[in-house]
């Protein structure tokens, strides 16, 4: 805070004023972290990378996009082959998609293990589940941006998901839609709000970022720092640790995007849309598989449509399901073993949203969702109860520097129990 | 002592300038990846492809009687052409360059003097001039007179009263055969 603590006078004066470079320093150069992070905690910075990528090529996109559907294929091939560098720009934007995803269920499950939403991190946790549905929904109005036939029928069956709600469900469709079926007013719309989204999930990224650093990073031990010995300042070590960690997702992404930029998409997309024929095997883009596997598991309209927003809805209660006050993982033998059949089990229904609604897929997706639901809401509540952890380390430092006393802060923990 | 001291201090002044040039190399390279990565975003502002494929059109100039002036699109700008009366080409031929803002003899400014082909855009601040049609205003000069702002031009399209810095500008263009030209 003192005004010495910067050399430059202007730097000074403005601090003086507007103090912006305290705020900086105090935030990312002083700011506190534990010292034995591991690399899944680079993938919160990735994250917003990754968004700022996502905003910028998107601006730049926009400005030779026509959301229209007579034009608005044509406007997307236009940036292919005629704009400067457009091919670039959209590959980015595309892969940056689902490379974004890639990133933010790997911070999400990150979380899961290492118990980042219990106390006090729960509105941390639930602002970042504020901003995976944001993105959920931006990612969809973006795809069907395009106008193909994965667009089209995407933006058809998606909003025909708001039908299931009784009574009032067609009504509300129709709202959406602002006419009687997908239509050049819904493109309007949609790309409207893809525009502003993503502004909307910088508004709450600043939130998450905000409640982070009420208490700092969780950490791989999951106890509290108990000093400065625990800690080390942000910069250099976590601001180099992430830049080495951006360049090695750096390259990955511009592979994709030089080498396999359509891998993750779907070619039915480069088919202009039309709505007399649906394609015959319609699926969504790779991040939705899961939740449309869920979707499709339930023989019920309104009931399958209650599960697929309920995958998302019960990760908002999670700091109230799992009782346990141990965070970490590592320290807690039985949730380990259920963590991986829990990450296993996500994975199936990835693969099972992917394939036709038929035989004996339809019975795995109905296991896979229930083993789902049945982790949530059985599971982890269940093991906070009957659940014996491991002693945990004294402190950050003795787990780092291989410490041999370890019983003290597990009894004290044992005692809170 | 003092001999171990001072190869020490070498010591630490050799790691110094590594590390500096470390960091200047870093920083250069980061510069350079910033810059690589910035000019896509901005060079796809400039005209596209398409945009630049339709930056040359042919328009017949047949139809066009001594007295009438047509008026085409090019590059989204009107272009003026003119088929000139002998009168209007004699006095643009006879004005003095002294009497004229931006001196240019009538002869620099077309290729066939029967036909005046020129940027129909004032050089002042961009408005259309008038003098097109039958009945528009032409001003003094008996040429085009701009609304915006009151510049006239004579039957050359030189800039004779009024702020315009200079002359109506001249876009390329070449006869590709007597009755057809091509801007571009």
């Amino acid at each position: 805070m003192s005004a010495d603590k910067f050399s430059n006078p202007v730097v000074r004066w403005i601090d003086h004023r507007l103090p912006i470079f305290s705020f900086m320093d105090h935030e990312l150069n002083e700011y506190p972290t534990p010292k034995n992070l591991n690399y899944f905690w680079n993938f919160g910075s990735l994250a917003g990378v990754s968004l700022v990528i996502m905003i910028v090529t998107g601006i730049v996109l926009a400005m030779s996009y026509t959301p229209h559907v007579d034009y608005a294929f044509q406007s997307v091939e236009r940036i292919m082959r005629d704009v400067n560098h457009g091919w670039l720009l959209r590959y980015i934007h595309m892969n940056g998609a689902s490379f974004f995803f890639i990133v933010v269920f790997i911070h999400i499950f990150r979380g899961l293990y290492y118990g980042s939403y219990k106390a006090p991190r729960e509105l941390l946790w639930i602002l970042g589940v504020l901003i995976l549905l944001l993105m959920m929904a931006t990612a969809f109005m973006g795809y069907v941006l395009p106008w193909g036939q994965m667009s089209f029928w995407g933006a058809t069956v998606i909003t025909n998901l708001f039908s299931a709600i009784p009574f009032i469900g067609d009504s509300i469709v129709t709202f959406l839609w602002g006419g009687f079926s997908v239509d050049n007013p819904t493109l309007n719309r949609f790309f409207a709000l893809h525009y502003l989204m993503p502004f909307l999930i910088v508004g709450v990224v600043i939130l998450h970022l905000v409640a982070l650093h009420r208490f700092g990073s969780n950490n791989p031990i999951g106890i509290d720092p108990s000093g400065p010995q625990d800690t080390v300042p942000f910069h250099p070590y976590y601001t180099i640790k992430d830049f080495f960690g951006l360049s090695v997702f750096l390259t990955l992404f511009a592979a994709a995007i030089f080498f396999f930029p359509n891998f993750m998409g779907h070619p039915d997309n480069y088919i202009p849309a039309n709505p007399m024929q649906t394609p015959a095997h319609i699926v969504p883009e790779w991040y939705f598989l899961p939740f449309y596997a869920i979707l499709r598991a339930v023989p019920d309209k309104l009931g399958g449509v209650l599960a697929m927003f309920g995958a998302i809805a019960v990760l908002f209660i999670l700091p109230w399901l799992d009782r346990s006050p141990i965070r970490s993982g590592n320290f807690r033998p039985i949730f380990k073993i259920f963590f991986w059949v829990f990450f296993a089990d996500c994975i199936a229904l990835g693969y099972l949203g992917g394939m036709p609604a038929e035989g004996i897929y339809v019975v795995l997706s109905r296991v896979a969702t229930a083993w789902y639901f049945l982790h949530f809401l059985v599971i982890l509540p269940l093991l906070s109860v009957i659940e014996t952890p491991k002693p945990l380390p004294q402190s950050l430092s003795k787990s780092v520097l291989g410490g041999s006393a370890m019983a003290g802060a597990a009894s004290a923990v044992k005692e809170k129990v | 002592m003092a001999k171990i001291n001072t190869s020490k201090q070498e010591d630490t002044q050799v790691d110094g300038r590594r590390r500096d040039f470390i960091v200047v190399a870093s920083y250069a390279m980061a510069g350079i990846g910033a810059a690589a990565v910035a000019w896509p975003l901005i060079d796809q502002m400039n005209p596209a492809a398409d945009t630049l494929a339709l930056a040359s059109i042919e328009v017949d100039i047949s139809k066009i009687d001594i007295g009438q002036s047509i008026t085409v699109k090019w590059r989204g700008k009107p272009v003026f052409i003119r088929h000139r009366t002998e009168d209007e080409i004699n006095i643009a031929q006879s004005v003095e360059l002294s009497q004229l803002k931006d001196p240019q003899l009538d002869v620099d400014r077309v290729s066939n003097p029967k036909y005046l082909v020129m940027i129909g855009v004032c050089t002042h601040l961009g408005c259309v001039p008038l003098g097109q049609k039958t009945g528009e205003i032409k001003g003094e000069y008996d040429g085009w007179f701009c609304p915006c702002h009151g510049s006239h031009y004579d039957s050359s399209g030189r800039i004779r009263k009024g702020p315009a810095p200079v002359n109506l500008e001249i876009p390329p263009y070449t006869f590709e055969t007597e009755s057809l030209i091509k801007i571009g």
